[in-house]
């Protein structure tokens, strides 16, 4: 066939695009070729529109191992101990094959992390969805969560936290965005990057077939009526063979006879081999009929885009092919030597003796376009100015009632018991904690992590949202006592050839960044998700950012849970009555415009610092920050919990009720405290300038407002946990 | 005492009880699914996960795995096989035991701690627990027990069901049954009682930092009756 400007267009290509193409080669590409640039320039593997501003990312810090640009990011937790890990998007594919695009989303993570010569350790996952009222919303999220722990639980790998949004701007473009961490030794880690010429390229892993052919291409286009039609472009995972090829892969890295390892992620055989090249700045020649394949007459062309699961592409030392092969075979998996690295630097195919393509790297790498693309700043909204009037009908018992039970503050239990969350037998914080934590095998160390996202935050102010993101990261990490170290962020946008849809790109990047920056919380990896829109609608911005922090004893492991009863409750940093973008305007007082709350970055820093501290001196029973929902979830979340009540003392200084329950304030915790500790807790706070309140007491069940009993403890938890059982039977 | 823990392409609760079996003093080997022999072993233990991919059926390529025949030959001398999880589907794919797992009821994942109430009389595996309820853990999908009447009665007649889903009170009710299981069911020996399989895990259960305790609570118990 011979490639025109319309077949160009037809692969995702813009003329100008193919105009370059033509120029740089000077001929036209043959349809191999051309199939590889349309993967190669896309936005999934090209970030063309976001490079130029992922580049203002802080991405440096003393522990920081490797920041953005391999497979994962890594972070030293000290004793030659080290984590990788990353976030990654499988937006499109979800949508369309729930439990596939969750699935092979979870298995790709994976993959990224145990190439680098990890074992996993813990996955997490954050997921948004259309409204609860939405006819596919149900059978979005039962297929999502399904995938998601059938591929975890096979491989063995404990899914130990997450995060569950609900929100009509996802009706038609659901979000699934998938995390792994992994633990390995600092000296042992494997990289992308080739090295020497004449070098073996080792094919291992699953065969070829023509799943997910142009995977990335439609994970780069807007959806349209006919997405169902793109069926056949979603790939098949089978975590059985990921996990062979997880343990094949350790046993071969446990030598030296690897050089540069990579997955075969989006765009397959194509991306992988490329970037390898390309960070060697090699050529590489395939034969591409040695390429193992499941289905009868592949042409180069699918067999260069398939983008079939569990596949790994390796440069192995020269003569260690027999060895290498030995471990491959005792676990029943490919392994064909399908080409060598040259130092012709191009990348050179062959299929059945005839050469089929020859395309200079450096052309599909680093010419592949960038874009500095025109983008729109979104001007502070104006502060709703709520007066008594507007709480007036308003009933406490019935508002708590509605909120613990919105399907945006609910438990997620009926989601995360459908993970294995307790195997690997170090899970000492599960899911529903402020964060996961997991032992490091055989020490006395561990990790916490969480996944968070605020979407509404987000679009009414992206500056400001951004930098709220990382902040929550940040405390949902102390919360659990750990020393917060490093985040991924997957960043899901619209569409960024809309100037609206850019600029909120652009500005939450700032925020992120101003947060990164003043906590010494740097971005080490991540992942750009664009185009989630589907007809013209476009997605709230929702950067993803997943946190990672480190406990040195785990038994100093901190929770929400009131542990006893007549303990002291303390608010920590100021409560200033802020509802504007808080859950309770949006769902009792169906307000959903106003600013979101206010960033103060010294606060931020200075109250979380100032609660690890309390919690090192052993003076805090429980923690937890205050989110969504505001200073009442909050505490009736740690009654709930530990099976306690709490009786509220009478709050000062605000005017009205509602304001100081339901604000959603940031950069406050909720800490319990024994009574003859509050001296020294004092002077703490007091010595780092942290303001706190005394919110009340812990009692055995009853919750007492105002001096009346409301509610027991039993009475909130089935609130809180049957909402989500309810809407799913 | 010495343990060997098989490992098929698939497991992935090997770790977790080799780390188990060490901790409370067996001395574990770990075996690989395509030997022929057995090492000396006092127990054998066949771990969780999702052998061959649980392709077919669960625990049906395992059930015919090279070192199965091993593991049978040392369950029908009377060595004593523990199978939990994966483990206890494989041994009803081999026929040593009784009956077969079916999927969860409500056909969901269900990963949790539950109680069991446990039958500690003549048998090596609890004989000398002296609780009769354990707070275990479980993960599975398909962990739904059935059997026939036949086979209900003589399991029932004879003593062998090992373990029943109940609460913390040792009741066993409907709603403490957290998968459909026929009567409860979360374990069974088989006749001799040597050989005991059951979907709970205790080896998830061995750290107070963890989900709970119970489970050391049955491997002292079970070095201490090898002894």
């Amino acid at each position: 066939m011979e490639v025109n400007e319309k077949i160009a267009v037809d692969h995702g290509l813009k003329p100008d695009e193919y105009k370059k193409i033509c120029d740089l080669l000077k001929r036209v590409p043959n349809l191999t070729e051309l199939g590889i640039f349309s993967a190669m320039w896309n936005e999934h593997c090209s970030y063309k529109s976001s490079r130029l501003h992922l580049k203002k990312l802080n991405t440096k810090g003393k522990k920081v191992i490797q920041g953005p640009g391999e497979n994962a990011g890594v972070i030293d937790i000290g004793d030659d101990d080290a984590i990788v890990f990353k976030i990654e998007s499988h937006n499109h594919p979800s949508f369309i094959e729930p439990y596939q695009g969750a699935a092979t989303g979870v298995g790709g993570i994976m993959r990224d992390v145990f190439t680098m010569g990890a074992r996993p350790i813990a996955n997490l996952n954050s997921i948004h969805f259309g409204s609860t009222q939405h006819k596919k919303t149900k059978n979005l999220l039962r297929g999502v969560v399904k995938g998601i722990g059938g591929y975890g639980n096979c491989i063995g790998v404990p899914t130990i936290a997450g995060q569950t949004c609900f929100d009509q701007s996802y009706n038609g473009n659901i979000l699934v965005n998938a995390m792994t961490l992994g633990l390995v030794n600092k000296n042992k880690i494997f990289y992308s990057k080739a090295a020497g010429i004449n070098k073996p390229v080792i094919y291992v892993g699953s065969k070829t077939g023509r799943d997910g052919i142009h995977g990335a291409s439609m994970a780069s286009a807007i959806f349209d009526d006919k997405i169902e039609e793109k069926k056949p472009t979603v790939q098949v995972g089978d975590p059985f063979t990921e996990k062979l090829l997880l343990e094949a892969c350790l046993e071969l890295m446990s030598d030296k006879s690897i050089i540069a390892i990579q997955d075969m992620g989006a765009a397959g055989l194509t991306s992988s081999s490329i970037e390898m090249a390309s960070k060697g700045n090699l050529g590489i020649e395939l034969h591409l009929d040695k390429v193992p394949c499941r289905e009868e007459k592949m042409s180069p062309y699918e067999i260069m885009l398939s983008e079939s699961q569990e596949r790994m592409l390796i440069v192995l030392e020269n003569g260690k092919e027999d060895s290498a092969k030995k471990i491959f075979d005792k676990w029943n998996l490919d392994f064909a030597v399908i080409g060598k690295t040259t130092n012709t630097k191009n990348i050179e195919l062959y299929f059945e003796k005839e050469k089929v393509a020859n395309v200079p790297i450096k052309f599909l790498a680093d010419e592949a376009p960038m874009y500095d693309r025109p983008w729109k700043k979104t001007k502070l909204p104006q502060k709703i100015k709520f007066t008594n009037n507007d709480f007036k009908k308003l009933k406490l018992n019935e508002v708590i009632k509605k909120m613990l039970s919105s399907s945006n503050i609910c438990s997620k239990q009926w989601i995360w018991e459908q993970y294995d969350h307790t195997v690997m037998g170090d899970t000492i914080q599960k899911p529903g904690g402020d964060a996961g934590v997991v032992r490091i095998h055989g020490t006395r160390k561990a990790v916490a992590s969480s996944v968070d996202s605020s979407a509404a935050y987000c679009y009414a102010h992206p500056l400001t949202g951004g930098k709220q993101v990382v902040c929550e990261s940040w405390r949902n990490l102390v919360s659990v006592g750990a020393e917060p170290v490093a985040i991924t962020n997957c960043l899901n946008f619209g569409n960024p050839e809309k100037k609206e849809n850019m600029g909120e790109f652009v500005e939450c990047i700032d925020g992120i960044n101003e947060a990164s920056k003043y906590l010494n919380f740097p971005v080490v990896s991540g992942n750009v998700s664009f185009y989630n829109e589907t007809k013209d609608k476009g997605i709230k911005p929702t950067p993803t950012i997943g946190g990672v922090g480190l406990i040195k004893d785990y038994k100093d492991l901190m929770t929400m849970r009131f542990k006893s009863k007549e303990n002291l409750v303390l608010v920590i940093g100021k409560t200033e009555g802020n509802l504007d973008q808080s859950i309770f305007a949006n769902i009792i007082l169906d307000e959903k415009k106003g600013p979101p709350p206010e960033i103060n970055l010294f606060n931020e820093k200075n109250n979380g610092e100032t609660i690890l501290k309390i919690i090192q001196e052993k003076l805090a029973l429980s923690v937890h920050d205050v989110s969504l929902g505001g200073i009442m979830i909050g505490a009736l979340k740690m009654c709930i919990a530990g099976s306690k009540g709490i009786k509220f003392y009478k709050f000062k200084n605000l005017t009205n009720i509602y304001q100081y329950f339901f604000s959603e304030d940031q950069g406050r915790y909720i800490i319990e405290v024994e009574k003859n500790n509050l001296k020294k807790v004092e002077s703490i706070l007091k010595k780092n300038s942290v303001h706190f309140d005394l919110l009340g007491e812990t009692t055995d069940k009853e919750i007492i407002i105002n001096d009346e009993p409301t509610f027991t403890v039993d009475k909130v938890t089935e609130f809180y946990k049957g909402w989500l059982y309810k809407y799913m039977s | 005492m010495n343990s060997s823990v098989i490992i098929f392409p698939g497991s992935n609760c090997d770790r977790d009880m080799d780390v188990a079996l060490k901790k409370f003093g067996f001395k574990n080997k770990m075996v690989w699914h395509d030997d022929n022999k057995l090492p000396k072993s006092d127990l054998i233990v066949l771990p969780g996960g999702f052998s061959y991919g649980d392709y077919l059926r669960c625990g049906s390529i395992a059930g015919k795995s090279k070192i199965i025949q091993s593991v049978i030959d040392f369950a029908n001398s009377g060595g004593l096989v523990l199978g939990i999880c994966n483990g206890f589907q494989i041994l009803t794919e081999t026929g040593l035991l009784k009956g077969v797992l079916q999927q969860n009821k409500n056909i969901e994942f269900i990963c949790k701690n539950i109680f069991v109430k446990i039958n500690n009389n003549k048998n090596k595996f609890f004989e000398n627990i002296n609780k009769d309820v354990l707070e275990l853990h479980i993960a599975h999908n398909e962990g739904n027990y059935f059997c026939t009447e036949d086979e209900l009665k003589s399991l029932e007649d004879n003593n062998q069901i090992a373990a029943y889903y109940c609460n913390s009170d040792g009741e066993i009710d409907e709603k403490s049954n957290p998968n459909g299981a026929i009567k409860n069911i979360a374990g069974i020996f088989n006749e001799k009682k040597n050989i005991l399989g059951m979907m709970p895990h205790p080896e998830r259960m061995i750290d107070q930092s963890l989900s709970g305790e119970d489970g050391s609570i049955f491997f002292e118990n079970l070095l201490k009756n090898l002894k």
